[in-house]
């Protein structure tokens, strides 16, 4: 009844040095290519971490979802692990987005926090997550805690557009409206490097996650294997 | 479909009837809300004229806090001697089970708003100007989507050991959308400002309900199947 545990050495390599030297381009990008914006100056530059990792936050969540919509189709271990690493990630990087997101507004709106749709759904998404991985660490069977915490991520993952919606609703002030054009704000728009930065930014950070999930797995992975191993082994003493 | 009605009123009925018997949720409850209250007062100074500001936040406070004690019992009260096993096993649907529970929790709130709210009108002196239809139309569906979402965690958290800790967790971040377009909602129909900014916020509440409705109804049997 050994779990095997794929070989997938060369994918995670492949990423892995894809990875490294994006991550260095991107810090060039950042910090020596792109235009320094002129009213924040400096400042701004915080912008791409934390475009990148709020991108991720959202990302990890949804995979959170959809793979609890494949562990209640049919329970399967690595499904269950993918969905709580995920999870694990997505905290994370939910955290650096609030972090960075508050250095940001300190510098630019001169306040740490405001309670603006985008903040207020990314600190709910904080809060789904930490509740979702709490649902995670009950005691009991594998199988009864991948179908609560399936239940409860999928239950998690149709409330994060309401909040968006409802919070939209309620007041839009302050955040700029990047891409497009808001309603009561003149859409900002980006000079084209500092959109490629962006977008680059965003490709590596998202590549860090795919690198993560992956290496999370396979770590939980041979913890079940250990933890089988050790069950055989103390129950061939015992016998 | 009409089976599963008769069965989920058959399962309220004795929630009710086993409620009725000692009292004691819904007492606990009620005197949790009026401490609740009480402990408002001094945060937020009554004689103070703001206070008008914070009285549709207060409806909602109440009602949540009591009503997660009351969602607490709601599950885990039928773990003793298995009754949960039994209501498992027995020939019914999840789903009545779960509509069932939804009944029941439902009046029992009900009944703790009916008498915590005027308390709390009459403690701070509040003067009910507002329109009265528009309001109850409010109260009944931010407390039907609070109760459709609580009872759902309710029955989940009941599998932990710590079930009582859990569910606020859990159930809070859910709650925050239907939070805000209740409050919001209150505070409209409170202030007898235009009625139609509250519509929009029902309608919010409203897909809010059902959409969740609809999702607990189908996800509940999963949370049955457990253990």
């Amino acid at each position: 009844m050994m779990m095997k545990i794929k070989n997938s050495g060369l994918i995670d390599r492949i990423l892995f040095y894809i990875l490294v030297p994006a991550f260095f381009i991107n810090l060039y990008l950042i910090f020596i290519w792109s235009p320094v914006e002129r009213v924040m100056g400096d400042v701004q530059k915080i912008f791409y971490f934390h475009v990148g990792t709020a991108w991720v936050a959202f990302l990890a969540f949804f995979i959170v979802g959809f793979y609890s919509v494949l562990t209640l189709i049919k329970p399967k271990m690595e499904r269950f692990i993918y969905a709580g690493i995920s999870a694990e990630i997505g905290v994370l990087f939910t955290t650096l987005a609030l972090m960075t997101g508050m250095i940001w507004g300190r510098a630019s709106w001169n306040t740490w926090w405001t309670w603006e749709p985008r903040l207020i759904t990314t600190l709910i998404l904080w809060f789904i997550y930490v509740a979702y991985l709490f649902v995670r660490k009950m005691e009991g069977s594998w199988e009864k805690i991948a179908k609560l915490s399936s239940v409860f991520g999928i239950i998690g993952v149709i409330n994060v557009p309401i909040v968006f919606m409802a919070t939209r609703w309620w007041n839009t002030k302050l955040h700029p409206v990047v891409f497009g054009e808001g309603k009561d704000q003149s859409g900002g728009g980006m000079e084209p490097e500092m959109l490629i930065t962006m977008l680059f930014s965003i490709f590596t950070i998202t590549i860090l996650y795919v690198l993560l999930l992956r290496k999370g797995a396979q770590i939980e992975k041979m913890r079940e294997v250990i933890k089988k191993a050790k069950s055989n082994i103390i129950n061939k003493l015992a016998s | 479909m009409k089976t599963i009605l008769v069965d989920a009123l058959t399962i309220a009925a004795k929630d009710i009837r086993s409620e009725f018997k000692t009292k004691q949720t819904i007492s606990m409850m009620a005197i949790f809300a009026a401490l609740v209250i009480l402990v408002f007062s001094f945060a937020f100074d009554p004689t103070n004229n703001t206070v008008k500001a914070v009285i549709p936040g207060l409806v909602w406070v109440i009602t949540v806090f009591a009503g997660i004690l009351g969602l607490n019992r709601s599950f885990t009260s039928e773990l003793e001697n298995d009754c949960l096993t039994g209501l498992r096993s027995g020939p019914i649907e999840a789903a009545s089970i779960y509509l069932g529970k939804v009944m029941a929790n439902f009046l029992i709130v009900t009944i703790v708003q009916l008498i915590s709210i005027p308390v709390l009108f009459i403690l701070f002196n509040y003067r009910f100007t507002g329109s009265f239809l528009w309001f109850v139309l409010i109260i009944f569906a931010g407390t039907l989507g609070f109760i459709i979402v609580g009872t759902f965690l309710s029955a989940l958290s009941a599998n932990a050991k710590n079930s009582e800790m859990l569910l606020p967790v859990l159930l809070l971040p859910l709650l925050s959308p239907l939070m805000i377009a209740a409050v919001q909602a209150t505070r409209v129909a409170l202030e007898n400002e235009k009625i139609e900014n509250a519509v929009a916020w029902l309608q919010l509440m409203s897909a809010y309900d059902l959409l969740f409705f609809a999702a607990c109804l189908l996800l509940f049997e999963f949370i049955m199947e457990g253990s």
